[in-house]
């Protein structure tokens, strides 16, 4: 198991309900039915990816993180979790904030803009970084927005978030210090502030 | 003698239960009383010891009892061959399935061409208005006759799918999964407009008598034009373009310069001549009224339609289908989304208009088989947690 499933999968109770919003071909979710015998249920956009889905006897919405967010009740999960799919959306405030409203917890994980060897990429290169964690050419990303470590917790400072955990990868390891320039990827639990 | 159930064998692999003897005939939605009734049916793999293994198939506005032929190359095929059969999405050799023909039909189940017991005659339209529900109801009482306490799925498309909502909100103990296919929760003034210029072609023929034709000419043509104009709701602009063109062919005879000439009016010609063979008019007018009326919400508002259902839902709709569109089925899925229900939706890009459900689209076969699969083995099934919706969510609902 991937440790930035591993490590969502810790944060999650058993037989908790769960809305994994981009859940991809649902290996996450996968992973959850079976740990944690969770109440799982996935939103992917691509078709083939839903199928996938249905493959493994996942439960799916065929739609747009963004359009579809607004129709469930205030509180109907336990969790959400945008798994590497927030900076795919159009709106990622608008989806936090729904995010927020429909799940008792959010979990989102993100590939961090600030780590060193991207600032290296357009410090020395010149060049709209490509790494590991962003595997993308600039003219067909599915990220349409870039953020750091230290963006987000600024982000959660001013929308009033509260940050109940946090971890840092790198390369399948855990990172602990300044995550910011050395973790490829950041993980958040997050609910509503006060 | 009252209340009397009975089975027989009607030809080929379908058979007919009736039940409904008065005074304890089915009571319509309209408060009419209809009776006896009879349902042609026909079923297909084993039920198994603990009964839970069954599939309730709902057919569309001109299907029927026979949804497959398994093979058989002395009957002929069904109108979900592609679907049903061992080893295929629907595994005969897994699952019991059964597929009645709809009440109001004309395919062996009581409908406007049945014998009225008070008349002597064909009911005509002295046969009452029947509904989706109706339908249902009437399904629910052959369901009953196999001792079948919670059916496996209920799935069907179009009118099927109609069914298949109707079963989630009559019946919601009644089943572990639904799937609604290319449908909706209620027709839209498109859907009821089109369905009207076939009913006034089949009224508007003189042949159809106000109904009473039976031993007489029936009222083919209005017929024809009416299923003419079906046929081309269930294609899509690609899909004929693919199929016809332009391509023109010679008329037979310098009879009219108004012949058929393109290959589209070829088509549609063999397609209305060929249904007034095998459907009657007046059941053609009774469904789609049965259609029309369709409004699963009945004033409830889209939070209350699925409230205490606990089951596993999958809706799929098809991307060219601009018969149903696939925002009626994303209705749907937010009355899931809104009641807690555990739903996949997916919307199929396929070409062929509202026809893809029938045709074999390898998508649609591979979403049902595996979905029916995860709810055979149990897969998540019991943990809808509709009944875990705080207050606060309910209260939401009841916007």
């Amino acid at each position: 198991m991937k440790l930035e499933h591993k490590i969502i999968v810790d944060w999650i109770n058993e037989g908790a309900s769960v809305l994994d919003l981009g859940c991809g071909d649902g290996e996450l979710l996968s992973i959850l039915v079976k740990e944690k015998n969770v109440f799982a249920q996935g939103t992917e956009i691509d078709e083939q990816k839903v199928y996938k889905c249905v493959e493994k006897g996942l439960s799916v919405y065929h739609e747009d993180i963004d359009a579809g967010l607004s129709e469930h009740p205030d509180g109907s999960f336990d969790f959400l979790i945008l798994s590497e799919s927030l900076q795919q959306t159009k709106r990622p405030d608008y989806v936090v904030n729904e995010a927020l409203r429909v799940g008792k917890n959010l979990i989102v994980s993100f590939p961090n803009f600030g780590r060193y060897s991207i600032r290296f990429q357009i410090l020395i290169r010149g060049k709209v970084p490509v790494t590991p964690a962003l595997p993308y050419e600039w003219y067909d990303t599915p990220n349409l927005h870039f953020l750091s470590i230290s963006n987000f917790f600024d982000y959660c400072r001013i929308k009033n978030v509260k940050i109940k955990e946090t971890a840092y990868v790198t390369d399948g390891k855990r990172v602990n210090l300044i995550p910011n320039l050395r973790a490829e990827t950041g993980i958040f639990l997050l609910s509503k502030g006060n | 003698m009252t209340d009397q159930k009975t089975h027989a064998v009607l030809q080929n692999a379908t058979k007919s239960f009736s039940f409904g003897n008065p005074p304890n005939e089915l009571v319509l939605e309209s408060g009419d009383r209809l009776g006896p009734v009879t349902l042609a049916y026909e079923t297909y793999g084993e039920l198994d010891a603990s009964r839970s293994n069954a599939i309730l198939v709902c057919h569309a506005l001109s299907g029927d009892a026979h949804a497959a032929s398994l093979g058989n190359p002395n009957v002929p095929q069904g109108w979900w061959d592609s679907m049903i059969g061992p080893r295929k999405a629907i595994d005969t050799d897994r699952y019991f399935v059964i597929c009645s023909n709809v009440i109001g039909g004309c395919k062996g189940s009581t409908g406007p061409s049945s014998i009225n017991p008070k008349t002597g005659k064909q009911y005509g339209s002295d046969f009452p208005i029947i509904t989706v529900k109706d339908m249902v109801n009437a399904q629910r009482h052959l369901v009953d006759s196999f001792k079948i306490e919670k059916l496996l799925c209920v799935l069907g498309g179009s009118m099927g799918g109609m069914q298949a909502l109707q079963w989630m909100v009559t019946y919601p103990d009644r089943l572990r999964s639904a799937i609604p296919i290319a449908t909706t929760m209620k027709h839209s003034p498109q859907q009821i407009a089109l369905d009207e210029v076939g009913r006034q072609s089949i009224m508007g023929d003189p042949n159809w008598r106000g109904g009473a034709y039976y031993g007489h000419v029936p009222p083919v043509r209005g017929l024809a034009v009416a299923r003419m104009v079906g046929h081309i709701t269930y294609m899509s602009d690609v899909s004929m373009n693919e199929k016809f063109g332009r391509k023109t062919r010679s008329p037979a005879k310098e009879s009219s310069k108004f012949e058929p000439v393109f290959e589209v009016e070829k088509y549609l010609e063999y397609r209305g001549d060929d249904f007034v063979k095998r459907f009657d008019a007046n059941s053609y007018l009774y469904i789609t009224k049965a259609m029309d009326y369709f409004d699963i919400l009945d004033s409830k508002s889209l939070g209350e339609v699925f409230r205490g259902l606990r089951a596993k839902v999958m809706v799929i709709a098809f991307k060219s289908d601009w018969l149903y569109p696939s925002y009626q089925s994303k209705e749907i899925v937010k009355a899931c989304k809104l009641a807690g229900i555990e739903a996949t939706y997916c919307e199929v890009s396929s070409t062929y208009g509202h026809d893809a459900f029938l045709l074999k689209v390898d998508e649609e076969t591979h979403l049902i088989k595996h979905f029916l699969n995860s709810v055979q083995n149990g897969n998540n099934s019991t943990k809808n947690k509709g009944f875990l919706l705080n207050d606060e969510a309910r209260a939401q609902n009841n916007r």
